[in-house]
């Protein structure tokens, strides 16, 4: 565990861990979203059997991605729109920039997309010289905060109302008058009106694609992505190639699931089908409409048939909020696009197993996470096998694999196995005896840091047994 | 009605923990158990398997199997443990040749509070503890074994046991194995976390189907010089109102 990722994550975690009040700020919106995510499963008759069928849906699209992209894209083109299979980021950013530059344009709005965070998008605009405003509420604020979202469904629940107004206050050239949410969204809507009508360039993320009827799906509650998708003159929607479903149909139950289980909805205040640019005779509408479907490196996740059903994620962040590592860390910690559980899984694939191996056990895999996601992805488990790939890739330490065959040695031999333990409680005696806890010497030092002493007794229960069984 | 149990104690009980399975054997002799311990069990492989060295956990995965081939119930004290033999030998032997064995292994082994509830049908196992006692589920009981109710069931039968519950009673203790020590800022974290929400019960005692999570929250309510302490299940069970040792001399 060495990798420069690794290390940063290591001392993150210790700084944020320590953090107490950040545990307080995370605390307190967890247990809001926690009581509503509970009233919302509640209000779905059967949540299991709905888990179940979006587990089905997701796993006919996953299985035959082929065939569901290629009649997605079929549609679209065939009501004038675009597609562009973009096989990694640089691909994906390039095309978009391609077109900003063939449309000549200055401003850009984007609403909220994981995907686009993934591959860098904003950045890459900006560098071509092109502003770019993020116009989800939690995202506008995170931008001006020159950081990567907190949480993949709301960026910046790591702030306080107050550190948010003291930002816009140095930020955005006006006095700030209060910290009341209400009059802080209706300064940034203030805004982000004139970028909307100015901006020549609306970006989305989609939350499905649906192949039958070729459409995107986005679900939102600002409506920033509904002005995002139909002011400007171009609409792009970036997104990966995993987003597909097959039937419009299936959002009758996507869509609720998508809700309750990332914020408790029971739906999400805007619900939005586009399936092409402006058609004649229409009174609104972009005259471009472009999909960028995004592979970077998912194709191979869905080359393994044991870690595939990773790509039935539809981003709702349940996994996030129940995750007590989660809570404990927060999201930037992760130093990742996504983080939590389905980060920890993710990573390594997208971005590396050597550079992210660390996140595959960074998990006490309680399985928490497994217990909410919505289409059923056997999270932790999964967490296993990339530790187990891990290992079979000599991705983890030398030190670490040698005393693993040494203790598979002991293992196999009860002798040696009673020996060791003998010899690990006498001599943890004699140096607790002198002292030495918590130094060097102390081969359970990292352990003792935070806990009192493991108990050493004198006997282990097979002696105790030996002994009764003798005496009667 | 089968009146004979093998017991497996995992290796850190065996070594660290001895009182947790003495007592195991108390508790199934009481409700009229006999209790045989295959000597040259070792350990299920778990620690291994976890970290992601499957080559290494499968030989000492298949030496369980052999082990307790011939038993007619496994019984262990840990639902960690236990999972691991039940839920991941089908896995981690898929293509060994014990491989049906260990089916058959996983398929009639038990947790504790599982075989006294769902295989033994008892409840009431003739305990007295007269403490305030507040309940951890643990997360391989809970969510891999699907254990919510059993141990409450039994505790709620233990005379004059007063239990409390606690806030977030079924997230994780921060243990996990290595995770303890590999990530060990996040894990006591999450440790004083847990022993935050156990201590605000102003119950005496904490308890748990595993000795690994009591021994973590130990150590951290030790650490924090908390007055409370970890006891495991099967050491309330054994209590019989007639010993006058105190539990509080052994840890967990």
């Amino acid at each position: 565990m060495s990798s420069t990722a690794a290390r940063r994550f290591l001392q993150d975690a210790a700084v944020k861990s320590a953090d107490l009040m950040h545990r307080e700020v995370i605390r307190r919106g967890m247990d809001s979203y926690d009581a509503a995510h509970l009233k919302g499963r509640a209000r779905i008759k059967d949540w299991e059997a709905a888990r179940q069928k979006c587990q089905e849906i997701k796993r006919e699209a996953i299985n035959h991605l082929d065939r569901y992209l290629l009649q997605f894209e079929e549609k679209v083109v065939a009501r004038g729109g675009h597609v562009f299979w973009a096989a990694n980021s640089e691909e994906a950013c390039a095309y978009v920039k391609n077109l900003a530059t063939r449309f000549n344009v200055r401003t850009v709005v984007k609403s909220k997309s994981m995907v686009t965070e993934e591959i860098h998008l904003g950045p890459a605009l900006e560098k071509a010289g092109i502003k770019v405003w993020e116009t989800d509420f939690g995202e506008f604020i995170v931008q001006l905060r020159e950081e990567g979202p907190y949480h993949i469904v709301t960026p910046a629940m790591h702030l306080l109302r107050g550190q948010i107004a003291t930002l816009f206050q140095e930020k955005l050239g006006q006095k700030i008058e209060s910290d009341d949410p209400a009059y802080l969204m209706a300064v940034a809507r203030s805004v982000l009106r004139q970028a909307f009508f100015s901006a020549e360039m609306g970006i989305s993320g989609a939350n499905f694609l649906v192949a039958d009827a070729g459409v995107i799906a986005i679900s939102t509650n600002e409506g920033n992505g509904r002005l995002c998708t139909s002011v400007p003159r171009i609409h792009v929607a970036v997104t990966g190639i995993e987003k597909v479903i097959p039937r419009l149909e299936d959002l009758a139950v996507l869509w609720p699931v998508l809700a309750t289980s990332g914020t408790g909805q029971g739906i999400t205040t805007y619900s939005t089908l586009i399936g092409g640019p402006r058609r004649p005779g229409e009174a609104d509408g972009p005259e471009e409409f472009h999909v960028v479907l995004v592979d970077n490196g998912r194709s191979q996740l869905l080359a393994d048939p044991e870690q595939r059903e990773v790509l039935h994620c539809i981003r709702c962040g349940a996994c996030l909020n129940i995750c007590p590592v989660f809570r404990h860390v927060g999201g930037h910690t992760y130093g990742t696009t996504y983080p939590g559980p389905i980060g920890s899984v993710l990573t390594p694939h997208l971005n590396g197993i050597k550079e992210f191996n660390h996140l595959s056990y960074a998990s006490s895999l309680c399985g928490a996470c497994t217990s909410v996601c919505p289409v059923k992805i056997d999270l932790h488990h999964h967490l296993l096998q990339n530790r187990r790939n891990a290992t079979e890739a000599g991705a983890t330490k030398s030190s670490e694999r040698l005393m693993f065959r040494a203790w598979r040695h002991a293992m196999l031999r009860p002798r040696m196995y009673a020996l060791g333990g003998w010899l690990m409680r006498k001599s943890l005696r004699v140096v607790y005896g002198l002292g030495l806890q918590g130094t060097v010497l102390d081969p359970m030092r990292k352990w003792n840091r935070y806990r009192s002493p493991v108990p050493l007794p004198s006997e282990s229960f097979r002696a105790r047994w030996r002994k009764d069984r003798a005496a009667s | 009605m089968q009146r004979n149990v093998s017991l497996f104690v995992p290796c850190f009980v065996d070594q660290l923990l001895p009182e947790v399975a003495v007592d195991t054997v108390k508790v199934l002799r009481r409700i009229g158990y006999d209790v045989e311990y295959p000597e040259d069990q070792t350990c299920c492989s778990q620690p291994a398997f976890n970290t992601g060295y499957w080559d290494e956990a499968r030989p000492c995965a298949e030496r369980f199997v052999r082990v307790f081939k011939h038993a007619d119930v496994v019984v262990s004290p840990s639902g960690s443990c236990v999972t691991m033999v039940r839920n991941f030998y089908p896995e981690l032997l898929a293509r060994s040749s014990v491989r049906d064995d260990a089916i058959a292994v996983a398929s009639r082994t038990f947790e504790l509070s599982e075989f006294l509830v769902k295989v033994a049908a008892v409840t009431q196992v003739g305990a007295t503890f007269p403490h305030a006692v507040t309940y951890h589920a643990s997360c391989h009981g809970l969510r891999e074994l699907k254990l919510r109710d059993e141990p409450l069931q039994l505790l709620r039968q233990v005379k004059n046991l007063k239990l409390v519950e606690m806030n977030r009673s079924e997230e994780c203790c921060g243990f996990g194995g290595t995770f303890a020590i590999k990530f060990a800022d996040i894990s006591a974290a999450m440790g004083n976390s847990k022993a935050e929400n156990a201590a605000a019960t102003g119950a005496e005692f904490v308890t748990a189907i595993d000795p690994s999570c009591l021994l973590h929250i130990q150590g951290i309510l030790g650490k924090r010089q908390t007055r409370m302490r970890a006891i495991h299940l099967a050491s309330i069970l054994a209590q019989d109102g007639q010993t006058s040792k105190s539990p509080q001399q052994e840890r967990p």
